[in-house]
């Protein structure tokens, strides 16, 4: 008879585990281009090139053997992807090609959608920034920051009046926004992708 | 002259003035004809990638399916801001590797009655195209007066030499295309060995904490290579190290004074013209240091605002001071005995 005592780890999975198996597929699909996320082979060049590795929750190697192992919540509830200033460091660097950034860029949407980041200053940075572009078509760098200083860093307004006023007097920023003449085609282009983005 | 399409993104018509003006100041001496798309929109930069892929690209290529349409597959479409670039460049790659994305985009393309098919245009950054199509011989020629003495580290940050779909550039990380057009310039190249580390990228708005240490490493090491100033090919690399470098040296007590200038602005100044043509007097950290070192008269500076309510002249009355008279004299004279 075998002994089953030896048997530390079960061999058959219980279904949820089978089920989250899929997450790495789910956010390779979700990737542009071939993300060729499926091929990494754990060597951990990614986070030793990474300037922001330090304060990252996980390095992108961690990170990517979650996606593997199905750890969908604690993945999407990882600070790594907003810390990542797409240096492209890693991807150039990835033996496996694999396309990190952009993986980074999918993990961001997809928390955004299932809500479960943990800090909201990169994620509501973002937001305000594509308000801006789907409303004028341009980025309108004042309008931005201050809705986004105010909220998040209102203690740091002191320390950047300075710059501030500097960009404003030497007509760096500018008061008003720019809109594109043709916004209803953008408007219309954009619903559109929007529509079938949903269908996904 | 050469032909190409321009594509300017937000950047160059408000924070990075400098740069645009200084573009066209360049562009008729060196034979280069940049050509703007019209109505052109945002290119989403790194924040609407994070958001929503398919919305994402359609809005990258409405700018290509206008260059498109505009180049008839004559003109190579040129970007001088990085992220822009990379965005132009990301969307034409990724739709032609990835079918399915391609055919997404299209169809939201379709909406706005525009198409555009992938592989149809070139996307450059206006480095390269100085660089490898104006090229070395046509730029010496044009300086009048070369930027000798002047020690400048070269610095690209990362959107430029990275990921390079299509192998423009001599090197992913350590790249020389700007240390020989500057050296073409007479100027005194520092060898940077940060040129293409990160200013911190949109960490300045996110992670302050993180932007300032990242600015702070690439400052401190332009400063021990006793470089007059810093070059950038790129408008987010120029505003994080040139304003928030006051930021940066409140945050760590440091006191450093690195002007981050363009590189199209030290061309300028290399063909002799006039630094108010060139954006010089835009950037917050001073480069009267460099034109002064050149012997170049700096445009005058803004004069600072009136204050609103003019200040009073004379302050509430106070007792006169005491004059040493006759009298004080004498009395003195009387303690003294």
């Amino acid at each position: 008879m075998t002994d089953v005592s030896l048997r530390a780890v079960p061999l058959v999975p219980n279904p949820v585990q089978i089920e989250d198996l899929t997450l790495l597929e789910e956010v390779a699909s979700r990737t542009a281009g071939v993300s060729r996320l499926e091929m990494c082979i754990q060597c951990g060049t990614c986070g030793g090139s990474c300037p922001s590795a330090a304060i990252m929750d996980h390095t992108p190697r961690m990170l990517f053997a979650m996606l593997r192992a199905g750890m969908r919540e604690e993945a999407l509830k990882s600070n790594t992807y907003w810390m990542c200033v797409s240096c492209y460091h890693c991807v150039v660097r990835c033996p496996q090609n694999v396309h990190i950034a952009d993986v980074m860029y999918t993990l961001k949407s997809m928390a955004i959608q299932a809500k479960l980041y943990q800090d909201s200053t990169a994620p509501d940075f973002s937001k305000t920034f594509v308000e801006m572009v789907e409303e004028f078509g341009r980025s309108f760098e004042i309008g931005l920051a201050s809705i986004h200083y105010l909220k998040h860093f209102p203690l740091r307004l002191a320390n950047m009046t300075p710059m501030g006023m500097g960009m404003l007097s030497k007509k760096r920023m500018s008061l008003l926004p720019k809109r594109i003449k043709n916004m209803d085609q953008l408007n219309a282009i954009l619903k559109r992708a929007k529509e079938l983005e949903a269908v996904q | 002259m050469n032909d190409y399409l321009l594509y300017p993104g937000c950047s160059m018509e408000t924070s990075a003035r400098a740069y645009y003006d200084s573009l066209k100041a360049i562009s008729k001496p060196i034979g280069l004809n940049l050509n703007e798309i019209e109505d052109w929109n945002c290119c989403g930069a790194t924040e609407y990638l994070g958001i929503s892929l398919t919305p994402a690209y359609a809005l990258i290529a409405r700018n290509l399916a206008l260059a498109a349409n505009a180049s008839n597959g004559k003109q190579d479409l040129v970007a001088p801001c990085s992220a822009c670039y990379l965005n132009l460049a990301k969307a034409d790659h990724y739709m032609r590797e990835q079918p399915k994305l391609g055919k997404m985009v299209n169809e939201a393309l379709a909406a706005g009655g525009l198409s555009y098919k992938p592989g149809s245009l070139e996307v450059r950054h206006l480095l390269d195209v100085i660089v490898y199509d104006i090229g070395l011989e046509t730029i010496e020629k044009n300086v009048v007066r070369p930027l000798t003495g002047l020690r400048v580290a070269p610095y690209l940050g990362c959107m430029v030499p990275r990921p390079d779909y299509e192998n423009r550039w001599s090197d992913h990380e350590y790249p020389i295309e700007l240390d020989v057009l500057l050296k073409a310039l007479g100027a005194d190249v520092i060898d940077y060995p940060l040129k293409t580390e990160c200013c911190g990228g949109h960490m300045t708005q996110i992670g302050p904490e993180t932007a300032f240490e990242l600015i702070r490493r690439l400052i401190a090491t332009a400063d021990e290579h006793e470089a007059d100033t810093m070059v950038t090919v790129c408008p987010m690399c120029q505003l994080n190290l040139d304003a928030y470098q006051g930021e940066t040296n409140h945050f760590f007590g440091t006191n450093y004074h690195m002007p981050i200038l363009f590189f199209t602005q030290l061309m300028g100044l290399a063909f002799g013209i006039e630094p108010k043509d060139l954006g010089f007097g835009l950037e917050l950290v001073s480069a009267r240091n460099v034109l002064d070192s050149l012997g170049v008269k700096a445009p005058p500076e803004t004069p600072p605002a009136p204050p609103k309510r003019p200040r009073k002249q004379e302050g509430l009355p106070r007792p006169k001071p005491l004059s040493k008279g006759p009298k004080v004299d004498e009395l003195e004279k009387e303690v003294a005995q």
